[in-house]
């Protein structure tokens, strides 16, 4: 992956920087020995590494800015941080940079339950949220599968989904408000505890932004009544072109499930051998979960698997308690982990409109074939996004730039069909270079033109998102 | 002045926008006269109309934006589905005729009762595409219902007034009409109570998806909450919502009544009328200024969203000096600049040839950032100049 040449003015000037951050900050917090950057050097996407020059760990929205007022002096480049959960590398380094971790930042500051919103430091991660509303029955509904790990700050960054988000939506749809500061340090609040705020919605272009337009301390988020109840069912097919058909058909009858998840073969046997699920043998295999009370439940899973009946399932699997349901989510909740056992992966997150889903399923498994690269389907169902688990070994060489040829074969196949490159876990650098292929150059300029507006010199989070070529003439000045 | 300009097509319509030598009112339907509107050339994409591709089983319908909305929803009730986010109609409370369109719709981010439960128009518009200031044709967002691929430029466009690009064709999310739908009305005796109704209905995990007030002509407060979905769901959740609501007041089943708190069409005489958007519990902060604004002249209000959404209206007698209605204005506006949210003046004949901020004004850090984008995207600064001020 091709990074941009280090400022070496900056990387002259490290102990300056140091020793300015050091009047800001508690000297716990700011971490400048290479032996202690290193575990900065990656995110989630792990192929990729570098540690930064120093990394800071800030605990109140003062000292950020602080942080970046310094920065933005001495023209560092400054890559914000979650957790580091990120599966695109967004939170990957340059040997030039200040990560600047928000990770200290977890407080809940205000819970709200009369109007149904929680304000948070932005550090604080994505499962505690909701389990600070626990106990009033609440809870925050994007959950990315990282969510007991991955930060609020990092969701907003990448506009992160999960499996629920059929019905509840993705982070933008939830998120009420942030405090954030700019690169020049000037702090910045928009949006609260309201639904509409005044003038243009910024907000709605912050989330999803990847860290380049600001570093967000503070959130306001939107809480909902927990469901009674929720429970599966799992529908066996032996194509998946008849399972695809099969999620259409139900979205159309006017059944709107929280989530449907979709698994293929490939990942049903590794899933089958890692959790001993008891999963069926078969081509593809639904999960759906519907919500509500008993009686509602029942009602709804009588409606899905009179639908799913009529495609002549294999197999169909009603779940009637609690363990029952742990036992079908098994599976399909340890599908990462499983594969991670027995294979290095590439995990792609391609959207397609649902009707495009068998015929991109074969166009997979034909560029599986062409590469020689096994490749396992796992993937929100419902709403197109996809994830295709590339498998290589990466102590092979040349393997890692043959999967990496192959995912970019496939997210042009999902642009080609009418759909995206990422559904929900954004561009960083891993999908930077197929931008191009999604936009024209005056669609990435007027991004870009966004990117000025709050980070004229190009400081914060420089290389992600937008090819390194269409960058260049604002990352050098 | 010329007449409206009709773009045929896209490349007729970017030719529009680089060739305008002076500032262009940008029109859908025209029927959202609402912000601060110049004298200006007049654009409208009413002749960019049609249905590009709707696929039912995957949710999503692509039209050109000027399309009607009428003709959008013709279409999605024949597959028995729907723009869930229930825009609303200003025909009645403006006064205006004409056909409200798509792009009218995402321009203006126009919301209904729903939006509490589903999210406004903003959050099903997929993607789109328009022309900017310069002429130029861009795209952002696509048709798929998740896509975090570059900045999200659709919720910029949506709610922009027609002030950053003129949209040509947009990409939305439609969902399933639900099966049926029940409405109770409690018969609280006070705005305190319809707040703390309202509250505790969406407190509830029943789904509710409207939560508003309507007054009678005496000026009794019924507080409506809506459940819609599956007939035995409905029939359940109702039973349970009674259960917990009871001690608001008296309940009573209502006939379908969200077509008028959605629209307002009773409001078209009032002669001023503001929007306001606050944390919902504040709105009793709002009421509470009207009320020492008014005193015994009175105003009409209808809360909907919870309480996070607040119409207030005069008729002729509640406002008929320029002076007190002036201060009224000023007054909200100073108010929600302290709570956060928004008040807009919808509609006046007292205050609109005055000079005024139609919109509420934004914090110093917030224009700034507004000022500075809006010369990207338009740097003539001729879409629908100070529209939105």
């Amino acid at each position: 992956m091709e990074m941009p040449q280090p400022n070496l003015e900056v990387l002259r000037k490290k102990l300056e920087i140091v020793t300015a951050l050091l009047e800001v900050l508690p000297r716990e917090a700011v971490i400048d020995n290479p032996a202690e950057t290193k575990a900065y050097e990656c995110d989630a996407l792990t192929a990729y590494r570098c540690p930064p020059m120093i990394a800071v760990l800030p605990s109140t929205t003062q000292q950020v800015s602080e942080v970046l007022k310094i920065c933005y002096h001495h023209e560092v480049p400054v890559v914000p941080r979650g957790s580091g959960t990120s599966l695109a590398g967004g939170a990957l380094p340059t040997v030039d940079s200040v990560i600047l971790g928000v990770a200290k930042m977890n407080k809940v500051l205000e819970t709200d339950y009369e109007n149904r919103v929680i304000k948070v430091q932005s550090g604080r991660t994505n499962l505690s949220v909701s389990g600070a509303v626990e106990e009033e029955n609440f809870f925050y509904a994007p959950d990315p599968s990282s969510q007991l790990a991955c930060a609020i700050a990092g969701n907003i960054a990448m506009n992160s989904g999960g499996a629920h988000c059929l019905k509840y939506g993705v982070t933008t749809n939830n998120l009420l408000g942030v405090k954030m500061v700019m690169m020049d340090g000037e702090i910045v609040e928009i949006g609260g505890s309201y639904l509409d705020s005044s003038g243009l919605d910024i907000l709605g272009v912050i989330c999803g932004s990847e860290g380049q337009l600001g570093v967000v301390t503070e959130a306001t988020l939107r809480i909902l009544p927990k469901p009674e109840g929720a429970r599966p069912v799992m529908i066996a097919f032996n194509s998946n072109e008849v399972a695809g058909t099969c999620v259409a058909d139900i979205i159309k009858a006017g059944v709107l499930p929280v989530a449907i998840e979709f698994m293929d073969r490939p990942i049903i046997e590794i899933c089958e051998k890692f959790a001993k699920a008891g999963y069926p043998e078969c081509e593809a295999l639904l999960i759906v979960e519907v919500e509500g009370s008993e009686t509602e439940i029942q009602d709804q899973m009588d409606r899905i698997s009179s639908i799913a009946k009529r495609h002549s399932p294999i197999e169909l699997r009603q779940s009637q308690s609690e363990a029952e349901s742990a036992a079908i989510w098994l599976g399909r909740k340890s599908a990462f982990g499983a594969v991670g056992q027995v294979s290095d992966y590439m995990c792609l997150d391609g959207t397609i409109p649902v009707s495009a889903l068998p015929q991109v399923l074969r166009r997979i498994e034909g560029l599986s074939k062409k590469y020689g690269l096994k490749v396992g389907n796992v993937f929100h169902a419902g709403d197109g996004n996809m994830h295709p688990l590339i498998m290589y070994d990466a102590n092979k060489d040349g393997d890692l730039a043959l999967c990496e040829a192959m995912g970019a074969e496939v997210l042009r196949l999902c642009v080609e069909v009418g759909g995206c490159l990422t559904g929900e876990h954004g561009v960083g650098i891993e999908k930077r270079d197929l931008m191009e292929d999604q936009y024209s150059l005056n669609d990435l300029e007027v991004q870009m033109s966004v990117k000025d507006v709050f980070d004229p010199k190009w400081l914060l989070n420089p290389a992600k998102v937008f090819p390194l070529s269409a960058s260049e003439n604002r990352r050098l000045g | 002045m010329s007449g409206t300009l009709y773009p045929i097509d896209e490349s007729d319509l970017s030719d529009a926008v680089s060739g305008a030598i002076g500032p262009l009112q940008i029109l859908g339907g025209g029927t959202r006269p609402i912000g601060r509107i110049i004298k200006a050339q007049k654009l409208s994409t009413e002749m960019l109309k049609g249905i590009v591709t709707y696929e039912p089983g995957a949710l999503t319908m692509v039209a050109k934006s000027g399309t009607p909305i009428a003709e959008i929803q013709t279409e999605l009730a024949a597959e028995n589905q729907r723009l869930a986010f229930e825009p609303m109609d200003y025909r009645g409370l403006l006064d205006t005729n004409g056909a409200p369109t798509l792009g009218g719709v995402v321009a203006a981010n126009v919301s209904g009762p729903r939006r509490i439960q589903v999210g406004a128009a903003r959050d099903f518009t997929l993607g789109l595409s328009f022309v900017d200031g310069n002429g130029q044709l861009l795209k952002n967002g696509g048709r798929v219902m998740k896509n975090v691929t570059g900045y999200d430029l659709v919720k910029l466009m949506a709610g922009s007034w027609g002030t950053l690009g003129v949209l040509s064709e947009v990409a939305l999310k439609v969902l399933p009409a639900s099966e049926t739908q029940t409405t109770l009305e409690i018969h609280v005796t006070s705005w305190e109570q319809a707040v703390g109704c309202m509250s505790a209905a969406l407190r509830t995990p029943f789904d509710v998806s409207g939560a508003a007030t309507q007054c009678d002509k005496y000026g009794k407060i019924g507080v409506l909450v809506r459940v819609e979905g599956f007939e035995a769901s409905v029939v359940y959740r109702i039973e349970q919502l009674k259960a917990k609501l009871f001690e608001f007041g008296n309940i009573t089943e209502l006939p379908d009544p969200w077509l008028e708190v959605k629209n307002l069409n009773s409001w078209k005489p009032l002669n001023t009328v503001w929007r306001i958007s606050v944390r919902p519990t504040d709105a009793l902060k709002i009421l509470e200024l009207m009320r020492l604004l008014q005193k015994d002249r009175g105003f009409q209000c209808q809360l909907d969203w919870g309480g996070g959404l607040i119409w207030i209206g005069l008729n002729v007698e509640q406002a008929n000096d320029v002076a007190s209605c002036t201060q009224v204005h000023e007054s909200l506006q100073a108010l929600v600049a302290t709570l956060g949210g928004h008040g807009n003046l919808i509609k006046s004949k007292i205050l609109s040839n005055l000079d005024i901020t139609h919109f509420q004004p934004l914090p110093r850090a917030v224009s700034i950032i507004t000022k500075t984008l809006r010369q990207k995207f338009d740097p003539r600064g001729i879409l629908n100049p100070q529209r939105m001020s």
